[in-house]
């Protein structure tokens, strides 16, 4: 294989994985029943605060420990993302607000905030105007040590932080928590038809709660390994996380809100973004167009699964609509 | 939520209003925007340290402090209604046009690429009615691909019409590597820079008094179409019920179809407007998200354009006004976004508060615990 081949299958992965935390948390929330379009919203949190944690750490204390930077920062983007999540489910559950408006309003307010802390952390960093987080980077870029030297396999399958495994790890546990657990098939239950559900004893709003919290906090992940990983530990304010967030909601179609699909769907996705690396003597215009390749696919996708209108490809029954007890 | 054991009443009961007078609905929306301008008030004190009071002095003076900046807020008002405006009958009839972005970039897109191509060879009139034909048929195209499939398949058009945008991003991109001008720069720059052809003429002796004209004949046309028409009524219905506008004998296909021409239509106008009436220029984001915050502004006026109008200035007022602070302070334009975030949600939430009743349990209940 030629060092063109496995430089795209790397960069695939990486991009992949970005789109795999949003999709996986987006799938989650979506199984509650809640449609929630705030997922770049939520990422842009989860990678400013990840990034604005680890710096205050790195600022103050001199000689950082790695761990001390992974886990602060770690929570600290899950936590945010979360609680994004919290006022999402707080204004759509219990203020019955609209779910499409209250998820674009978050992704305002989500991107919003981001470029705000982000831009005052560059201008707080000084010297170049550029923020970095060497020492948690590395510690997200970190290989096992031994096994990335495997030639072939090693550059394929063991080049990467441990995010990298830990979105495969977490798709198959939620496949598994959806499919073979009592509360996963609560939660679903509550996403196809809550009044049911809630005849049925489950209770719909702790459920709806939950999921979309959850949810957010791992999409929120996503958001903190394109600042950790992808682009080592540094802020850009150029809006490529709202495209990766949207692409995203993209894949949730794409993996038919099965997380296990998202795993390879997101792999995919991420070749077809870096296809034209490969592809000799294309001008800079024709790259534009290549980049289009994943939401049309997308699209085509969208358009088969309603043509088949196979029952386990749709989406959750009651997804984006609201429940109301009182309401017929 | 609260729980509520079987014997005890909760501490908070929500009951559904039946109906509520229209002055007390705008109280209420009244208090939800003065409630979020002091929550914004306190971000940007905690930030500059500035009193609220010279806050909102400094944000005034960002929106209408000059000659100047009152028309770019009137500008960009218009910018945002126009879009608004195109929304509404696709929103009305519950159809999710989330594709506003696209319908406008791609409208933009063809508008600059005839300003360039074709600048020279026809008078500016009627290269601005090519324009405006040109921009129409494609946003129009953006919103009815959608729609036609939405219709015959019931292909899911929130996550179409999303599609649709990066597909005309993508499309923006390359026409700006095709023209860049310089080469290199990544962007196209001012199309016409010397020659003004294509842009639109001054008119009332203002920069922007087209831009306005426009925007404004939308409004009252979309306004008379919604109210008025046949097409209007149709929308309401298949927006209410499509069971029932289909025991009516509506045709749902054909009315989705329609409506969403017009938005798209309307949509490829705002591009249109942009890129020959106010930036001259394309670029990826010529959009900026407007498409996005128009959802919004058309969602609460609940597609009455007359009342699309107050929200779109109390935005872009406050847009421009933080642009202003930022400067003033050397922070970054994106507190307006923030600041449209927070105001936004306040709005929404107040929407609860029109259509329930929050009931406190009794004092009696309460001694009882």
């Amino acid at each position: 294989m030629s060092d063109q081949i496995i430089r795209l299958l790397q960069s695939s992965i990486c991009f992949g994985t970005v789109i795999m935390y949003g999709a996986m948390g987006e799938i989650l929330t979506e199984k509650s029943g809640n449609l929630n379009l705030g997922v770049p919203g939520i990422m842009y949190l989860g990678g400013i605060s990840g990034l604005a944690a680890s710096f205050f750490y790195e600022f103050n204390n001199p000689d950082p420990s790695r761990l001390v930077c992974l886990v602060i920062s770690f929570l600290a983007a899950f936590g945010a993302a979360a609680l994004g999540g919290l006022l999402y489910s707080f204004l759509t559950i219990t203020l019955r607000a609209n779910q499409n408006v209250t998820g674009l309003t978050l992704t305002i307010f989500g991107g919003g905030v981001a470029n705000f802390f982000g831009g005052a952390l560059n201008t707080m960093a000084g010297g170049v105007g550029q923020i970095s987080v060497a020492a948690t980077s590395a510690a997200y870029r970190a290989t096992i040590p031994g096994l990335s030297g495997l030639g072939l396999v090693g550059k394929l399958f063991f080049s990467y932080g441990f995010m990298v495994y830990l979105a495969i790890v977490l798709a198959v546990v939620m496949h598994w928590y959806l499919s073979r657990t009592r509360t996963g098939l609560n939660l679903r239950a509550v996403g196809e038809n809550p009044a049911t559900a809630d005849a049925a004893g489950i209770n719909v709003t702790r459920n709806k709660y939950l999921a979309t919290c959850l949810g957010a906090g791992i999409s929120g992940l996503g958001g903190l390994y394109y600042t950790m990983d992808y682009i080592k530990g540094t802020w850009g304010s150029d809006g490529t996380i709202e495209s990766l967030g949207w692409l995203a909601v993209a894949l949730v179609i794409f993996a038919m809100w099965r997380p296990i699909n998202a795993i390879w769907g997101s792999y995919l996705f991420g070749l077809l973004f870096w296809v034209y690396l490969v592809i000799p003597g294309l001008a800079r215009k024709d790259i534009e167009l290549f980049k289009m390749l994943p939401y049309l696919v997308t699209i085509a996708v969208l358009i088969v699964i309603s043509l088949r209108k196979k029952r386990e490809n749709q989406p959750p029954a009651s997804l984006g609509l609201p429940y109301f007890r009182e309401d017929r | 939520m609260t729980q509520a054991t079987q014997h005890k009443e909760p501490l908070l009961r929500i009951v559904k209003r039946d109906g509520i007078a229209r002055p007390k609905a705008y109280a209420i929306r009244l208090i939800a925007v003065l409630l979020s301008l002091v929550v914004c008030g306190i971000f940007i004190y905690a930030i500059t340290k500035l009193n609220p009071v010279q806050v909102y002095e400094a944000i005034f003076d960002g929106a209408f402090g000059t000659n100047r900046r009152s028309w770019v807020t009137i500008r960009d008002a218009m910018m945002l209604l126009c879009i608004g405006v195109g929304l509404a009958p696709a929103f009305k009839m519950k159809f999710w046009n989330i594709g506003a972005e696209g319908q406008i970039l791609i409208g933009g897109v063809v508008t600059a690429g005839i300003m360039k191509a074709y600048g020279s060879a026809l008078p500016t009139p009627a290269l601005l009615v090519v324009m405006a034909l040109a921009s129409i048929l494609c946003g129009c195209l953006w919103g009815v691909i959608p729609a036609v499939f939405k219709s015959v398949w019931n292909t899911n058009e929130t996550l179409f019409t999303l599609m649709m945008n990066y597909v005309a991003i993508q499309i923006t991109s390359y026409c700006v590597a095709l023209w860049e001008n310089p080469v290199g720069s990544n962007s196209v720059g001012i199309i016409n820079q010397m020659t003004a052809y294509g842009h639109f003429p001054k008119l009332f002796g203002q920069t922007y008094g087209l831009n306005v004209l426009l925007v404004l004949l939308l409004t009252v046309g979309m306004y008379i179409y919604l109210k008025y028409s046949k097409q209007g009524y149709e929308i309401a219905v298949v927006g209410d019920s499509e069971n029932t506008a289909r025991y009516a004998g509506i045709n749902v296909k054909k009315v989705t179809i329609r409506t969403m021409a017009i938005s798209g239509a309307i949509c490829g106008i705002a591009g249109f407007i942009e890129v020959a009436g106010v930036s001259h220029t394309i670029s990826t984001n010529t959009a900026g998200g407007r498409g996005f915050t128009a959802i919004i502004v058309a969602w609460l006026a609940q597609f009455n354009t007359f009342v699309m109008i107050l929200i779109s200035f109390l935005l872009v007022f406050l847009q421009q006004g933080a642009i202003q602070i930022a400067t003033q302070f050397n922070l970054n334009d994106y507190a307006s976004e923030i600041i449209t975030g927070i105001i936004l949600f306040f709005i929404l939430s107040s929407e609860f508060f029109i259509n329930y009743r929050v009931i406190l349990r009794n004092r009696k209940g309460a001694d009882g615990k």
